[in-house]
Formats: structure tokens, C-alpha cells, sequence
């Protein structure tokens, strides 16, 4: 009995050890795609990243999320393929010979309760409001009725988005915090008074999703850049430095349209 | 066939020795790095900020006020329904009651958490005047539902272990059944009945989503004397459940200090609960 299950054993671990021997001389010969960058892209990249691999089996595809900044600082010293930022690269970043691709536009709709007056805010008064300095709902024009901020968890790519984009980073007096885009949507239908934030692909009937500046937000809106709460999400590459073969099929694999529903499904609106 | 089950027994102790290992393991530079005392007594959570701060006072506050008050709704609760479905109740409905304790048991913690979020939120919101609901005493509401099938299950098993002889006799004497539930009955059922008790206590403490559902999860400190009961509060174990998925760094490891000490109270729960099972045994 005992010498069967180490035959037994023996004969797996062989396979195993075959098994890893031959796709680890294939990631040798194959090749490999490295990102490095935005935590908040990692949903989009993510999902392409894994369409990308199943097109193509040989090549390996590794996302390092490490923030907008290292992600292109690590482009910049060569140490990955596709830097990845989600905001637009500074003058002096492209002055040092980095190039931006925007794969996609990160829209956040700002929601209220459908039976809440209000249709419309400039980014100004919504700042004011998260951060405590407006507390009623008639300040700007609606019912006599304390505002409830709902928000996201720390560490939100979401959040991070909306508090950057209005400017009021670590400054925002939370009622709620909240771990999912569903449950902010759930939230504020239930609330009259509340108003939160979701990505623009999330918003469901249940809730009002406001007019920033004027704008309606919408797919459209967010792509020509009139929608005051969105930000690009960028793929950043380095001037008069050639991609390896892998790395240029997966950026144009990105920027083509067949990728757009994928970009969609994973919350972000396609630029191409 | 003696060493089947032998390693299955190595392996469930292996599980928990391997949980406690890296509980300890991960849990510990954190504290190092932070310091013990600004790390337990720190009043300000902001680990994300520009300067991050890790105080954790504030959930193991929030923990034990949610705790005590799950508790304090729950116990009379569910020790009155235990006797009368051990002691009372005719056959049917006891069947019946039985029944939907089970099944508030085999309840998923989230659909709690759903059901506060849409029914307690918003009635607490409307009944107090509010302008949101999601607070402490939401969290206590939905949490002394949870710990019900805990005390009343065990109570009615411990109350049901009564010799029929006490209570025949005390009936013999001239009590009457409520006498005799109560004043016979009851104490000779009070270790089991103290288990039931902290196993409760074990439950609440250690629910994670259904209370992040319902009690904002803001790091505030509660307090309870200026109106604490109605805001919004983060537990122990939200607190290492909401911000875990994207943590990084110092933060993640704070993450898994919270953890060890939220795994160190489970431990004095079961401590405890240890010690009144042996005394009631001895007897």
C-alpha cells in the first residue's frame, strides 16, 4: 500500500516537474509584457491584460501596481515595457522624451436621490460641500436638509479619482464610507439628502446623476473633454525607445477598438 | 486506519498553529514601527493621508460599545424565547420557532447587511429625524439579530439537559411552572446558558459584513455621550475588511496588526468560554 502512493507520488512529481520545466523554457522563448503604474487602472488594464493573454498564450503579461508616479518614473529608467498614468503627463515629464497614449477616460458622475431638487453643481460648490464648508442643501438652492456625504473606502481607485479631480485629497468629512459602487448607489437611493460618487458606467435609474458645470455626464461628454470630473487614463512610453514586438502587439491591441467593450465592461470609457 | 484520522486531527491543529504563526508574523512590525501605545490608544485613523496616522482606539471602542449593546438587546431576547420554547411551548410551536432560529442561523451575513441597509438605515434615519442612519445603533440592531440563534440554540439544549426530576419535584412542593422554570430550571441550566452567552458575544465581535453595511464605517470615536450612538462608526473587523483589496505598505501591514488583535480578543472569548464550560462540567 505504502510503496503504491510513492510510486504514485513519484510519478506526479515527475509530471510536475516536466510540466514546469517545459512553460518555463516557453516564458523563455515566448515573450513577455510588463505595466507598471496607476493602482486605479488595474480594473481595465486587468481585464485587457487577460483578453491579451488569451489571444496570445506564449506571451506574459505582468501589471505592477504601483502608483501613477512610480509607473512613470519606472518607464523612464527602462524598467517596464507600458508605463501606466492615470493623469496627464506634466510638460516636464514629456520634455524628458515620454510620450502619452490616452487609452481610456475615467468619467465619475456625481449622484444624488432622484427625489433631490437639485440637477446641477460647478466643481467649486461640490468641493465646498465634501469638505465640510457647505452643510444644508438650501446653500445651494435645495430642500432645508443637512447634506450626507457618502464616499468610498481609502484606497478607492474612485475615490482617489474624485478627491484629486475636485481637489479636496484627505480633506473630505465622510458620513459614510463605503466599500463598493453598489452600495454607494444603494445608499444614496435610500437617502433623500445624500450625495456620493460612482463610476460613470455604474449609475442605475435608482439614483440622479448630476450636471457638473453645466455638462450632463455622459460617454460623450467625458470623451470630449467638456465633463469637468473625469481623467485620462494614459499608457506612457518612451521617446525613440522601440518596443519589444510583445509589448507594441498588446498596445495596439489596447488602442484598438476591438478592446473599447472590454474597457467599457471594466468601467472606463474608450478613447478609440 | 488510527493515522487517517491522526492526520486529519495534526491538520486542523496545523491550520490554526499556521493562522496564528502569520497573524503574529505579519502582525507584529507594524505595531513595532507605529509603537504599541500610539498604535492601541492613537485616536485618529488616516492611513491613506499624506502623513498617515494608525490609531486604532476607535474600533476596539467601537467594537466593544457594539458588542455590550448587541448583547444587551440580544440576551433577553433570546434567554426569554429559549425558555419558553424549552419549557413552555407545545410540541408545534416549538417545532416551528425551532425552526426559524435555524434559519436565522443559516441567514448569509450579508443578506443582514442588505436588509439593515434598506429597512434599519432609513427607519432610524426617519424615526430619530436624522440626516442619515447608518450608525452604531444600526449596527447593534442588526448584530443582536445575529447573535439570537447562538443564545437561544445552546440555552434551549442546556435548559432541555434538566433532569425532569428537579422540576417534578419542585412542582411537588407546591410551585408553579413559572416558578419552577425560572427558580429551578434556569440555575441548574446557567453554565450552558453563560455559554450561550459568550458565544454570542464571539459572533458579534467577530461580524464583519453585515456591520459594514450598516454602520458608515468612518473612523470616528464613539462617543457616547455626545449622541455616539448615532454616528457613523467603523469596527475591528471592517476596518481590516474595507481597506484591505487595495492596501500597500505600512498600511497593509496596520491592516494586519488589527487583525492579531481582533484575533487576540476572539481568543479571551473562547478563554472565557472555556472556563464556564469546565466549571459547569465539574459539577
Amino acid at each position: 500500500m505504502k510503496k503504491k502512493v510513492a510510486l504514485v507520488l513519484m510519478v506526479v512529481l515527475a509530471m510536475a516537474m516536466a510540466f514546469a520545466t517545459g512553460s518555463s523554457e516557453k516564458s523563455a522563448n515566448g515573450s513577455s509584457v510588463s505595466t507598471d503604474g496607476s493602482t486605479s487602472m488595474e480594473k481595465v488594464i486587468g481585464a485587457l491584460g487577460e483578453s491579451f493573454m488569451q489571444q496570445h498564450s506564449s506571451i506574459t503579461f505582468t501589471y505592477n501596481p504601483t502608483g501613477s508616479g512610480s509607473g512613470i518614473k519606472a518607464v523612464l529608467e527602462g524598467r517596464c515595457d507600458i508605463g501606466l498614468s492615470s493623469r496627464a503627463l506634466k510638460e516636464e515629464e514629456k520634455a524628458q522624451g515620454l510620450v502619452e497614449t490616452v487609452l481610456a477616460y475615467d468619467g465619475i458622475a456625481l449622484i444624488v436621490n432622484p427625489n433631490n431638487p437639485i440637477d446641477e453643481l460647478d466643481v467649486d460648490t461640490i468641493a465646498k460641500m465634501f469638505k465640510g464648508e457647505i452643510t444644508n442643501w438650501k446653500e445651494v438652492g435645495g430642500d432645508d436638509a443637512g447634506i450626507v456625504l457618502i464616499g468610498r473606502e481609502a484606497g478607492s481607485g474612485t475615490r482617489d479619482g474624485f478627491e484629486s479631480i475636485t481637489k479636496t485629497v484627505d480633506a473630505c468629512l465622510y458620513r459614510q464610507e463605503l466599500t463598493s459602487t453598489g452600495d454607494v448607489i444603494t445608499t444614496v437611493s435610500q437617502n433623500p439628502y445624500a450625495i456620493g460618487y460612482a463610476s460613470l458606467a455604474a449609475i442605475k435609474d435608482t439614483v440622479k446623476a448630476l450636471a457638473v458645470n453645466g455638462v450632463e455626464p455622459s460617454e460623450e461628454t467625458v470623451k470630449d473633454g467638456s465633463y469637468a470630473i473625469q481623467r485620462p487614463f494614459v499608457l506612457v512610453t518612451k521617446q525613440g525607445v522601440a518596443l519589444s514586438s510583445a509589448a507594441q502587439m498588446f498596445f495596439e491591441y489596447a488602442t484598438s477598438s476591438e478592446a473599447a467593450p472590454i474597457i467599457g465592461a471594466a468601467g472606463a470609457v474608450a478613447a478609440n | 486506519m488510527h493515522g487517517v484520522f491522526l492526520a486529519c486531527g495534526l491538520l486542523t491543529i496545523g491550520f490554526v498553529l499556521l493562522i496564528t504563526v502569520y497573524l503574529v508574523v505579519s502582525g507584529i512590525p507594524a505595531i513595532h514601527r507605529i509603537g504599541f501605545f500610539k498604535f492601541m490608544f492613537g485616536t485618529k485613523w488616516a492611513s491613506t493621508a499624506a502623513e498617515p496616522s494608525f490609531g486604532i482606539l476607535p474600533f476596539i471602542l467601537t467594537s466593544i460599545y457594539g458588542t455590550a449593546g448587541a448583547m444587551l438587546l440580544g440576551i433577553p431576547l433570546g434567554f426569554f424565547t429559549a425558555v419558553y420554547i424549552s419549557k413552555f411551548a407545545p410540541k408545534a410551536v416549538r417545532n416551528v420557532l425551532m425552526g426559524a432560529v435555524e434559519l436565522l442561523a443559516g441567514i448569509p451575513s450579508v443578506v443582514y447587511g442588505l436588509v439593515g441597509m434598506l429597512v434599519i438605515v432609513p427607519g432610524i434615519r426617519t424615526v430619530f429625524g436624522l440626516p442619515d442612519g447608518a450608525s452604531l445603533l444600526a449596527a447593534i440592531i442588526v448584530l443582536s439579530i445575529m447573535v439570537l440563534p447562538s443564545i437561544v440554540k445552546v440555552s434551549v439544549n442546556a435548559l432541555d439537559a434538566v433532569p425532569r426530576e428537579y422540576e417534578d419535584a419542585s412542582l411537588a412542593l407546591g410551585a408553579n411552572e413559572v416558578e419552577t422554570a425560572f427558580r429551578v430550571a434556569v440555575p441548574a441550566a446557567r453554565s450552558g446558558i453563560a455559554a450561550s452567552v459568550v458565544m454570542g458575544v464571539g459572533r458579534a465581535i467577530g461580524e464583519a459584513m453585515a456591520v459594514m453595511m450598516v454602520s458608515g464605517n468612518v473612523a470616528n470615536m464613539p462617543l457616547l455621550s455626545k449622541g455616539g450612538l448615532f454616528e457613523s462608526v467603523r469596527f475591528l473587523t471592517t476596518a481590516v475588511a474595507s481597506e484591505m483589496a487595495y492596501s500597500a505598505g505600512l498600511q497593509r501591514q496596520a491592516l494586519f496588526s488589527i487583525a492579531l488583535v481582533l484575533y487576540l480578543f476572539i481568543l479571551l472569548v473562547n478563554a472565557i468560554l472555556n472556563s464556564i464550560l469546565k466549571k459547569g462540567g465539574g459539577k
